[in-house]
């Protein structure tokens, strides 16, 4: 069967720029033009539309289930269940333990049950009404400490309801220090809320395959899962990027992958599957919710001494990467300063809530609102200036983090912090105001009255890449060849570009590697190597660095053509130039109608895991590091806030393209802020109460104030280009800056994220 | 039933539509105009905003008989053949754009507002677009691509 009507299109429009420049997206004109193919828009002749019944309960047994009505309806092509899931009926990224569609157990409201395939999206939703499911429904684990210690309650999987405790001692854990503070701090669960829903054309081929057509973060991983529960080898699964509108951690999940094939193999017809907005919050992982207790101890000139601290997180029914959330919990929970002792302890859990997996920032975003808020109560209790106290003990280039990883490149935390805080503030407000720039807007709820304003800071350390010992790789294919008497190169990877502009980073490294004005991308597939995942502000370091060592690979062939050795040979303005400036060769001569291809990876220098005991041990590749400082508005009556300036100082190593790095960090700063004043999924025993764009709210251009972005290069001596991941750190310290800024503002303990109007009132 | 709508000056007929249909899944299915997009199905995001007689309206929350007779302009409306509208031009010039699923509302409903406010003030710019969610830019850039395209409109 040939391939989809609406597709995937290669990026050939190229805009000069090179490593450090600003060229714009090679997508950019299409998506204007509404042109690009998402995965949503993929369309087939022929096609049928999938559809997906899940489980009301959050905890329950399946006694019976009958899809006989359903399949009898007209236009209903298949209806299928655990039963017919072809390969194993088990997945997951770290553990295998979630099921394509459950058999006996349900442990999550939303659980998939049965999939079906209809002529029209209408008909399919009338048809999963049809289907009969019997349930015996069991009380709900709900409560995340409980679920880690409290051995009498049912266990959700055969190796009980813990997933992973990690503890980690350093210097002396029962040290002890003057000043002394406290605090327990909780965090909701908060959505990535990608506006693109979870879409997919599954295509069955001749060979018994499928060919399938996605939004994902990361093709490899989906392939290997879907071809074992489609009891199918690898190759006979073959997936193809489409276009993705964002992801933020919550496509690294498997949705309708498995499904949309089951059901094109099963009906020998194209099978569009594409989630609404309401099953788009069952179908994908949320952030963990946490709750954190810390204790940090300091001498009176306000050096740390020590940390202690318990992270409870709430992982929901499956593991998804909740292993790794308390692994990056765990050993950034000190956060980006220096500290001679600690003894933490985390705990990823279980329980019958929605399950959590990757959202930007993973891990880290929870103990970073806790510290950070630790910090500031600390900078109270010793009458310090609270960006001075961060400043005193910043972590800097030779500390050792709590690991006991020595930091062996830039860490420029202080200054960071001296920068966003040297930013000017904006004027104080003086007379009658503008009410649509006052907390409550043009709802006219105050003209200024009651409101008062505060100031705060936030600072974060992320790690950057996979950790603890995972070899973290990319691949990339590299061809050079003459098209149009002009030399091209084409550039193929399976990264996933998912918004975040990495497709024009690819563009630029092979033009400065190559020294070629056009360079296409071809539309990412598993055709080619694994790439890993989109994820972990990873891509432009270890896909950027596949990419230069295919170009590099690619040089050199070009010199072995010539007979003549690489060294001190470049490529510029397509032509192959010596040390001295002279011209050796031409490369639309040289290559004729002939190509050069090279496929080349990329693997990052390597990590270890954890001691299990003492939590020692060299687990992160580099780390990110970014400074908040918020100001805010907030009328005490209401309880409403006003962001009202958010200022963000953030070290990236190198800028490959300084534009995409600021709007990296302006996109990353706005969850943050809707992580600290709105956004967050309730659930409520085990039931999600808000699964609507409606009732979730996210920050629109209203919410969202002016950004000022002061971006530092200190570039990584073991980093391609010495880069440093960019994605997360910014999601992560704006935050508690806008905590402490409401804190600072009204003087309220505020021990929960989001900050809500009830919450500032006290009703 | 059959719906006639007049779509990007162009007279168009879709038959078989089922009662239920939006105009969104009409113009998305039906048309083969995947330009707007569906994002949350519930006018709640904007990312199918398009211009309804002359008003900026979520396709998603008008249903296909309503728009019998009407006149549409979707996202793939707004250039003229090769030439981008100012408003396109400026989104891809100012970074506006990065996974762009919010792009197609947001262009329709600044292009609305560019033709009723030629200059229009950052809170007017506010105002116009706060139907309009965008998850990845932190509407920083937003911001720049419309008051850049208010100034190129101006120019021409």
């Amino acid at each position: 069967m040939s391939a989809p009507a609406r597709s995937p299109q290669e990026l050939h429009d190229t805009i000069a720029g090179g490593i450090g420049e600003s060229p714009l997206r090679p997508d950019g004109t299409l998506k204007v033009r509404g042109e690009f193919a998402y995965s949503s828009d993929l369309w087939h002749e022929d096609m049928l539309w999938g559809a997906t019944l899940r489980s009301p309960h959050p905890h329950a047994r399946i006694v019976r289930l009958d899809v006989s009505r359903a399949l009898a309806q007209p236009g209903v092509h298949a209806v299928l269940t655990h039963e017919d899931v072809p390969g194993e009926n088990v997945y997951g990224l770290k553990f295998q333990d979630t099921p394509a569609l459950a058999a006996d157990l349900v442990r999550y409201q939303g659980e998939p049950i049965a999939i079906l395939a209809a002529d029209h999206p209408e008909i399919a939703r009338q048809a999963l009404k049809e289907i009969v499911v019997e349930y015996d429904v069991l009380e709900p684990i709900t409560d995340p400490e409980r679920a880690a210690h409290d051995d009498t309650l049912p266990k959700l999987h055969p190796g009980g309801n813990l997933v992973r405790h990690q503890r980690i001692v350093k210097g002396d854990p029962a040290a002890t220090a003057d000043v002394v503070v406290s605090g327990v701090y909780e965090i909701g669960m908060q959505d990535q809320a990608f506006l693109g829903p979870e879409s997919g054309l599954a295509v069955p081929a001749e060979d018994g395959g499928v060919d399938l057509y996605l939004a994902t973060q990361w093709l490899h991983v989906d392939q290997r899962q879907t071809a074992k529960a489609l009891g199918l080898p690898l190759e006979k699964v073959r997936l193809t990027l489409s276009g993705v509108g964002g992801a933020f951690g919550g496509r690294e999940d498997l949705s309708m992958q498995i499904h949309s094939c089951m059901l094109a193999l099963r009906t020998g017809r194209p099978v569009k599957m594409s989630y609404n907005r309401l099953e788009s919050f069952f179908g994908h992982v949320h952030r963990h919710p946490a709750k954190m207790y810390y204790e940090h101890g300091a001498t009176r000139d306000g050096k740390l001494v020590y940390v202690r601290a318990k992270l409870y997180f709430d992982g929901g029914a499956y593991a998804s990467k909740t292993p790794v959330v308390v692994g990056n919990g765990t050993t950034l929970s000190v956060g980006p300063y220096d500290v001679p002792n600690a003894h933490i302890e985390g705990w990823g859990v279980y329980t019958n809530n929605p399950t959590c997996g990757a959202m930007r920032g993973l891990g880290a975003v929870q103990p970073t609102y806790a510290y950070e808020s630790q910090m500031d109560k600390l900078a109270a209790a010793l009458d310090m200036d609270p960006a001075e106290l961060r400043i005193r003990n910043a972590l800097s280039e030779g500390s050792t983090v709590v690991t006991g990883q020595v930091v062996d490149f830039p860490a420029p935390v202080a200054e960071l912090v001296q920068r966003v805080r040297d930013l000017p503030l904006p004027p104080e407000p003086t007379g009658a105001r503008d009410i649509r720039e006052l907390p409550g807007g043009a709802s006219n709820t105050t003209h200024g009255e009651g409101v008062v304003r505060g100031v705060g800071y936030g600072v974060t350390i992320k790690n950057i890449s996979y950790a603890e010992g995972l070899d973290d790789y990319s691949t990339a294919r590299v061809r050079l060849e003459v098209l149009g008497g002009e030399p091209v190169a084409m550039v193929h990877t399976a990264a996933a570009e998912v918004g975040q502009g990495l497709v024009t980073l690819q563009q630029q490294i092979a033009r400065t590697e190559l020294g070629v004005t056009r360079v296409s991308v071809h539309p990412a597939d598993t055709s080619v190597g694994d790439a890993g995942s989109s994820s972990a502000s990873r891509q432009t370091y270890v896909t950027g660095g596949a990419v230069r060592n295919a170009c590099r690979a690619v040089a050199e062939a070009v010199c072995a053509r010539l007979g003549i050795a690489s060294e001190g040979m470049t490529l510029t303005g397509g032509k192959v130039v010596a040390a001295d400036g002279e011209v050796v060769a031409d490369l639309a001569e040289l290559l004729g109608d002939t190509a050069i291809e090279e496929t080349r990876e990329f693997h990052h220098r390597p990590t270890y895991p954890l001691d299990p005991e003492t939590g020692q041990g060299d687990a992160h590749v580099q780390y990110g590091f970014s400074a908040h400082r918020a100001v805010v508005d907030v009328d005490l009556e209401l309880g409403l806030v006003k962001v009202v300036q958010l200022d963000c100082a953030q070290d990236v190593g190198k800028a490959m393209n300084p534009d995409a790095v600021v709007a990296q960090i302006q996109g990353g700063s706005a969850q943050g802020l809707g992580l600290a004043v709105m956004e967050e999924i309730l659930v409520q025993d085990g039931k999600v109460r808000n699964p609507s764009f409606t009732d979730y709210l996210i920050p629109t251009i209203l919410d969202m104030p002016p950004m000022r972005v002061d971006v530092l290069e200190r570039p990584d001596p073991h980093a391609p280009y010495g880069v440093r991941g960019v994605g997360e750190p910014p999601t992560i310290s704006a935050t508690p800056a806008i905590a402490n800024a409401i804190r600072a503002a009204t003087g309220l303990e505020l021990l929960r994220v989001p900050i809500r109007p009830e919450h500032i009132t006290g009703v | 039933m059959r719906v006639n709508v007049t779509v990007n000056g162009e007279s168009r007929r879709a038959d078989n539509v089922w009662e239920g249909e939006s105009l969104l899944y009409v113009l998305r299915e039906r048309l083969g105009l995947p330009g707007s997009k569906n994002a949350c199905e519930q006018g709640e995001c904007g990312s199918c905003t398009v211009d309804l007689d002359g008003v900026p309206a979520c396709a998603c929350l008008v249903a296909a008989g309503q728009a019998e007779g009407r006149e549409v302009v979707t996202v793939e409306g707004l250039a003229d053949g090769e030439a981008l509208d100012p408003v396109q031009e400026a989104f891809v010039d100012r970074g506006a754009v990065q996974c762009g699923f919010c792009t197609p509302g947001l262009l329709v409903a600044a292009h609305d507002l560019i033709e009723r406010v030629p200059d229009p003030s950052d809170v007017e710019i506010r105002e116009a677009l706060a139907g309009n969610l965008c998850r990845c830019t932190g509407y920083e850039k937003i911001l720049d691509a419309v008051r850049d395209a208010a100034a190129r409109k101006a120019v021409r």
